[in-house]
């Protein structure tokens, strides 16, 4: 929303007004509302857009806001909060946790009434002086497409009224007639201004059903605070606010028109709650009612809007209005957890029980009672068979609603634009005819091949379904990527006599044969008409490359039926007009050839009468199923991975939301298309390709050559060049074929020409197809060998440090990520002693979205241990485990040294004073606890038993606070500040790719000066913040820049220098990524333009050098050698700016010039006379 | 005063020296400053196909189809409602270029494909260019294409554009063909209103650090106006084709002997671009100093006195001069003994 705002205010797109609002991006959300909360207090009119844990931000604000009756209204997308894990889905948690700052809390529950609440808010809020939070839920209604009828100006101009704005300008601050607001206040009067402000909140619901009424004559549509529908002599009612309403209402006509006397009362005003709004909204047959909260209030006896409820009709029914109807309450929908008709259903069926039924019991926990109870609260939605709180729902119920309505189903990739299509199909749709349409979206959590399901409705009336499209309800069926067809069951929305659309380089005469056998019968069972195309070839034909999505489009129109084809053609080709008109006529015509070739290449699959099913392979899971996978996997990883994650019951689930490591192994994704082949003739074993992999595919190990004598036939493995290592060491360098993303950096670092065929190198990139089978043995096989010891690989050198195992892989970053090499070379060095706290953004995404945990253990167990805390507390959350680590080891030590004389002199002595910086030392280190372990086994000593709890933290520990830019220069610095400023032993490592990658390319202050990103649409007008050089102005900071793409001997330094500081280290370090704009195959070229242009210096700033009389601060790359043009012209990122606004754009060029000029002029003095800090000397 | 007029793709230009495709007419600045120094028309920078396709790849990757298929992101980079493709950004420039300059602005296409030109060639005459150089830079790489097939992908480029647009075009030639006056001839015969001889290819180049193929701009020398002069000797009076030389004319002197052989017009780059807007001035006043000390009255007397056919001696600009040229060689002292 807020992105959509800054493009028009760059447009300079006016407002009402006729001014261009300003649009400013803060460094957080409380940074947001402060700012906010002063523009409001100096007279402006100002919003703002949030959800989840930014809200949680807003919250002081809020209180101050709402508490000088500051007219404002903040618009949510209500999300659920981070708790046992992090969810960016939808439930109302973020604004029940807003309901006691004094903010009206408005429900809108369809993107119709999000759009419709807005105005009715703001005209609210500036009569009644109470700031609106107006939420709606987080993706069931935030990114729901759907046709809604637009509010145009005249309208807005008709409900704001000027004098109200007037009056609000009037009450700002203002030198001219001064005041002074946001005093501090004694005892004495707190307590009464609170109670001050009462006719403020007494009035509000009145004032924003009279904003409702107002609107309602302006539009035709009329709202209430609490609105009823259902029979008028309803004896059972759901009352809940929110988009689930909408499926509570569907089902309700349904059931009313069966002559059930059921109905719903949707909440919208929810603060400042009005009881007798809904006491009489809510009929007097009502005798059984359901309150059901889309949040969880842990250890409360029911949920908030449950509670206020039961407090309106317990009041009612004790003043004799009406009696006491039976409330049970009940959670839904949490995170985005699917509300169906069915559920409804259940929760209308349980409150036919003529009574709540008895409890089944939870289980014991601390010897205390099970709770036995009758059962006034319950779940719906999931399966709870440990506290049995959840309804039993019928899956197949289906509402006449949604029996009327044309449902279609697209599978596709993520980037294979599925989803952009659908979005301008349901836009087409919308326009060109009366129907009604909604389109909502399933994505996966995977960044590079992520899976979306596209589910779109289309009918002649409001569509209330908030509910993905049902099984068996689809008229169409379109598999955009020929490989789901043996990944996922496709067809399960597939309806009777419905068209089924397959994308596949299969022959028409071929396809069927090509079909798993569950799939045959379903087509044959259902009856299913079967179309084929090969849309990839008809996309290389059409000039338009890999992209399929206006075929698929096209075929989507050429064979439902849902407009007439001709119809259908032209609006599409108006559609690509519309897209490309301005930008490319090129482009239009590639489009309309791909259109017409369309047509031509698509066919109709004669299905066979007669033919035994069954014989032919069935759905081949994704993930490996062989016997040595661990039952955790096997029970909870499994179903996760294959879509069936909505069936696990609640007591398979860990309460306290940890998870093993090395779980990512278990995926097998294989989203490559063509995979790297080692060539050992050519090899220098370098280990450059392993340096570079993004997902840890390819990766090399030393063994003994007797150790190969069983490989698989086609296992590569050469003696190792190196003579470091015994003689007849061999080493291989092995592919994972079905991990690898097929990014082919590997290829682009090999440094080894053939010298005879300067294309082919020591990796070479080969399809896939005929390597898969041969290469997933060998791979196995190499995951076998024998570990070689670490202690005989020298650590220092690139070939060497990529010898050790890695503890983090197969992750699910983009396909050539330019963070993850990092992340995975400190796992290689340290892995073993990490402990690791991550801020939340795309690290914390590939590194512990479930049911991927690619942090793993090596042949002892030992690995990194990982958790994610928030987004701004990444370093504070780090240091803590820094200061327990230390507090442990020193209580540990003070046990030690207690029991001297039970443990023996050397071998306590040896504990205590053990030097552990480097990895031999926690070696011997480690020995040594085994070895005290041992003794305290047998011992009596009164204190042994709590030093072997303590025990192994004598081992050093080494903490790692990893992030990216937006945490560590804008939401986080103040916190990393801090711990710099500290003496701890950190390592923080930040993942540096300028912009906010995770949630879309938002700008950070590290964005370069230039650089076009959402909230710099016209460009970022300032330069980059130097996070290194304002770390080294500590003096005792280890700091470094690294860029391993273009000097990896560099960054392999650094992370040893950093992890064997003894103080706070800082590593900042280049990180490609694909927001910047160009096929990460480049990644490493661009690194090296980075370095070359000056745009990315590479420092090192070592305080230990100071001590010894050194000069700290080491300038690594040398002077620029190509202009920063060279760099800025080759990322879209830039090159756009040239574009749309090519005067900023040289501007720009040339400001950053100057930057790259001045800064290396600057490091270059630093490096030559010394830095003006001054070494510190360290705590420990 | 010496009439320095000449005629261009039937075009009245006030003297024979046109700035040639390069960046100087990117920057509307420039272009005035070369048409204060003198250029009697210009030739836009060429729009290559191979840039509009990766700037059409990018644009449509990256920003208008840029669904990630992540929860949270639809794209990295904000949509721009003012993003203007190359075509559409030349056509602009085009414009401004005419809506600014006196003297005519010839548009310059740099391709290969067979497709996608015909609506180029009309967008460009709408917005205003006075003739259109079609450079079909065909690196004839293929076994199986023979010479009259690569002839053929030429002269179909050029039937298709004809049949569009009604201003000149001139084709720009490289000068590897087999029979050039005979594809000339067809060129002619195909709709062509003028030829450029010859287009500069860029050779790839190696980096032997890297082993990587590089491109490196080199300008053009003045020797390399000689394999024009041999041609435009050849081809002068024997088609109707309007003759522009471009590549090799450094200063007065190739120019000159240019104009001597046939050239209608003598394209000027490198020595622009080295030495700025001055250069051109100056060579002006250089030849038209010649010529007065000689007594020319016009270029247009001078245009092909010196070409093929007004030889005395023909073989001069045939296979005879290249024995006399190769016999005439006599190493330095101390190369050889």
């Amino acid at each position: 929303m807020g992105e959509w705002a800054d493009e028009w205010a760059s447009q300079g797109r006016a407002n009402l007004w006729g001014a261009v609002p300003k649009i400013i991006e803060m460094q957080s959300e409380g940074g947001a509302a402060g700012a906010l909360h002063g523009a409001l207090t100096s007279g402006a009119l100002a919003t703002s857009f949030t959800a989840s844990q930014g809200l949680l931000l807003m919250i002081p604000n809020l209180y101050k806001i709402a508490g000088e009756l500051t007219p404002f209204v903040l618009h949510v997308a209500a999300r659920t909060l981070a708790t046992h894990a992090l969810s960016i889905f939808g439930d109302q948690s973020d604004v029940m946790a807003c309901r006691a700052t004094g903010c009206a809390l408005l429900a809108a529950n369809s993107p119709q009434e999000a759009q419709d609440f807005a105005l009715i808010a703001q005209a609210a809020t500036l009569a009644g002086r109470i700031p609106v939070i107006h939420f709606f839920d987080g993706f069931r209604t935030s990114h729901e497409v759907a046709k809604i009828d637009a509010v145009g100006a005249d309208t807005v101009r008709a409900m704001l009224d000027a004098d109200l704005v007037a009056a609000h300008r009037t009450r700002a601050l203002s030198p001219e007639h001064p005041v002074l607001r946001g005093t501090s206040q004694n005892p004495d009067v707190f307590f009464q201004s609170r109670e001050r402000a009462n006719p403020y909140y007494d009035a509000f619901p009145q004032i924003v059903q009279d904003a409702m009424d107002r609107f309602g004559e302006l539009t035709g549509r009329h709202y209430k605070l609490f609105e009823y529908v259902g029979a008028a002599d309803a004896e059972r009612v759901i009352v809940l606010m929110g988009s689930g309403a909408e499926t509570v209402h569907e089902t309700v006509d349904h059931l009313v028109a069966r002559g059930e006397k059921v109905g719903v009362l949707k909440v919208r005003l929810y603060r400042p709650f009005s009881p007798s709004a809904l006491l009489d909204a809510l009929p007097l047959t009502a005798t059984s009612v359901a309150v059901l909260d889309r949040c969880k209030e842990p250890g409360a006896d029911g949920e908030p809007l449950y509670k206020d409820v039961v407090t309106a009709l317990a009041q009612a029914s004790a003043d004799g209005a009406r009696a006491m109807p039976r409330v049970i309450g009940g959670r839904y929908g949490l995170a985005s957890k699917e509300f169906t008709p069915g559920m409804v259903k259940a929760v209308f069926d349980e409150l036919a029980q003529p009574a709540p039924r008895p409890h089944k019991g939870t289980p014991t926990f601390y010897g205390l009672k099970p709770v036995k109870d009758r059962m006034r609260q319950f779940t719906v939605g999931i399966h709870d068979d440990l506290t049995h709180l959840s309804l039993p729902w019928d899956a197949d119920f289906r509402t006449d609603a949604s029996r009327q309505l044309q449902h279609a189903v697209f599978w596709g990739l993520g980037a294979d634009g599925t989803v952009s299509a659908n979005k301008n199909s349901i836009k087409i749709l919308g326009e060109t005819t009366e129907l009604m349409a909604q389109g909502y979206f399933v994505y996966d959590s995977k960044k590079s091949g992520a899976v979306t399901v596209s589910h779109l409705r289309f009918g002649p009336a409001t569509i209330r379904s908030t509910y993905l499209v049902e099984a068996g309800m689809a008229g169409f069926v379109a598999c955009h990527q020929p490989v789901f067809v043996d990944r996922y069951d496709v067809l399960e929305h597939a309806a009777p006599d419905g068209i089924f659309l397959l994308n596949t380089p299969a022959p028409p005469e071929q396809v069927w044969d090509t079909l798993p056998g569950k799939m045959r019968a379903q087509i044959r069972d259902r009856r299913l008409q079967v179309w084929v195309i090969d849309a990839y070839a008809v996309a290389a034909e059409a000039g338009m490359g890999r992209r399929i999505n206006t075929i698929m489009q096209t075929c989507f129109f050429a064979i439902s039926g849902i407009l007439p084809k001709d119809d259908a053609i032209a609006a599409i080709k108006h559609a690509v007009d519309k897209t490309y008109g301005k930008k490319s006529k090129r482009l239009v015509e590639l489009n309309y050839r791909a259109i017409d070739t369309t047509l031509a290449e698509l066919h109709q699959v004669a299905i066979p009468t007669a033919e035994a099913i069954g014989n032919v392979p069935d759905f081949s899971p994704a993930m490996d199923t062989a016997a040595r996978i661990p039952d955790f996997v096997r029970e909870l990883t499994l179903p996760i991975y294959q879509g069936h994650g909505d069936a696990l019951p609640v007591s398979l689930l860990p309460a306290d939301g940890t998870y093993p490591l090395g779980t990512a192994q278990y995926e097998k994704r294989n989203i490559a298309l063509e995979i790297p082949v080692w060539e050992p003739d050519l090899c220098t074993q370098c280990g450059k390709c392993v340096f570079v992999c993004p997902h840890t595919a390819i990766r090399s190990r030393l063994f003994p050559a007797e150790a190969a004598q069983d490989a698989p036939p086609t296992f590569k493995h050469v003696p190792a060049k190196s003579k470091d290592f015994p003689a007849g060491t061999h080493i291989s360098y092995q592919v994972a074929p079905e991990d690898c993303t097929g990014c082919g950096d590997c290829v682009e670092a090999c440094p080894i020409h053939d010298k005879s065929n300067v294309s082919r190198r020591a990796v070479n990139m080969a399809p896939v197809g005929p390597l898969r089978d041969p290469e997933r043995d060998n791979f196995a096989f190499f995951l076998r060998l024998p570990e070689f010891d670490r202690s005989l690989i020298k650590h220092g050198t690139i070939p060497g440090s990529m010898l050790l195992d890695p503890l983090f892989e197969f992750s699910g970053a983009c396909a050539g990520c330019g963070e993850t090499p990092y992340i995975r070379l400190a796992t290689q060095l340290f892995g073993d002693r990490m402990l690791v706290a991550n801020a939340t953004g795309c690290s914390s995404i590939y590194s512990g979205n479930l049911p991927s945990t690619p942090y793993t253990v090596n042949g002892a167990g030992r690995g990194p241990a990982w958790s994610n805390s928030l987004f701004e507390d990444n370093a504070e959350f780090g240091l803590g485990m820094r200061l327990a680590a230390d507090q442990l080891m020193a209580y540990a030590q003070q046990l030690v040294k207690e029991m001297v004389t039970e443990i023996g002199g050397d071998l306590a002595e040896a504990l205590v004073s053990a030097d552990q910086r480097e990895e031999a030392g926690i070696v011997d280190q480690r020995h040594r606890v085994a070895l005290l372990l041992d003794k305290l086994a047998s011992s009596t000593h009164p204190r042994a038993k709590e030093l072997a709890s303590v025990a192994e933290w004598l081992i050093r520990r080494s903490v790692w606070i990893i992030g990216g830019d937006g945490w560590a220069y804008d939401i986080g610095y103040g916190g990393l500040d801090h711990v710099l400023a500290l003496p701890y032993d950190v390592n923080i490592l930040v993942l540096d790719t300028e912009v906010y990658s995770n949630t879309g390319g938002q700008t950070s202050k590290a964005t370069p000066i230039g650089a076009v990103a959402k909230f710099s649409a016209g460009g970022k007008a300032t330069a980059k913040k130097d996070l290194a050089k304002l770390a080294s102005d500590y003096g005792h900071v280890y700091v470094a820049t690294v860029a391993y793409g273009a000097k990896d001997v560099q960054t392999l330094r650094v992370f040893h220098e950093a992890e064997s500081y003894p103080g706070p280290s800082l590593i900042v370090a280049y990180s490609p990524c694909i927001a910047h704009g160009y096929d990460m195959l480049y990644n490493q070229r661009q690194q090296e333009l980075a370095v070359k242009s000056g745009h990315w210096p590479l420092i090192r700033f070592d305080p230990r050098l100071a001590e010894s009389g050194g000069n700290p601060f080491k300038l690594d790359s040398a002077a620029p050698s190509q202009p920063i043009q060279a760099f800025m012209d080759s990322e879209t990122r830039f090159a756009m700016l040239a574009r749309s606004h090519p005067e900023a754009a040289q501007r720009f060029l040339e400001q950053a010039q100057q930057d790259a000029e001045r800064r290396f002029k600057e490091y270059q003095d630093m490096a030559l006379d010394g830095h003006s800090g001054e070494s510190r000397n360290l705590e420990k | 005063m010496i009439d320095l007029s000449t005629d261009y793709l039937g075009l009245k230009l006030k003297n024979p020296l046109v700035p040639s495709a390069s960046p100087l007419s990117r920057n509307l600045d420039t272009a005035l400053q070369l048409e204060d120094a003198g250029a009697a028309a210009l030739v836009m920078y060429s729009l290559f196909e191979e840039e509009l396709r990766t700037e059409d790849a990018m644009l449509d990757r990256f920003l208008l189809q840029a669904g990630l298929g992540h929860s949270e992101a639809d794209g990295f980079l904000p949509h721009h409602g003012e993003f203007q493709g190359g075509l559409e950004r030349y056509l602009e420039h085009l414009q401004r270029l005419k809506s600014r300059l006196e003297i005519p602005v010839v548009a310059s296409l740099n391709g290969v494909s067979l497709s996608g030109w015909v609506e180029l060639g009309r967008a460009l005459q709408q917005a205003g260019a006075d003739a259109l150089e079609l450079n079909v830079y065909h690196v004839a790489a293929d076994m199986l294409e023979s010479g009259q097939a690569v002839e053929a992908r030429y002269l179909r480029l050029l039937r298709e554009l004809r049949s569009v647009v009604s201003i000149p075009i001139v084709m720009k030639l490289s000068p590897f063909f087999s029979s050039l006056p005979n594809f000339v001839k067809q060129l002619e015969l195909a709709g062509a209103q003028g030829v450029a001889l010859f287009n500069r290819f860029y050779q790839p180049d190696i980096d032997l650090d890297t082993l990587c193929v590089v491109d490196r701009l080199h300008l053009s020398y003045p020797d390399e106006a000689l394999l024009r002069i041999r041609w435009l000797s050849i081809l002068h009076g024997r088609t109707h084709l309007t003759l522009a030389a471009p590549g090799g004319a450094h200063s007065y002197e190739e120019a000159l002997k240019l104009l001597l052989v046939g050239a209608d017009v003598v394209h000027l780059a490198s020595c622009l671009l080295q030495h700025g807007p001055a250069r051109l001035t100056q060579i002006l006043h250089d030849m038209e100093s010649w010529m007065g000390e000689r007594e020319y009255a016009s270029v247009a007397q001078l245009k092909g006195s010196m070409s093929q056919k007004n030889l005395l001696d023909p073989a001069a600009m045939a296979r005879a001069s290249y024995l006399r040229v190769l016999d005439s060689f006599s190493p330095l002292p101390g190369v050889w003994s």
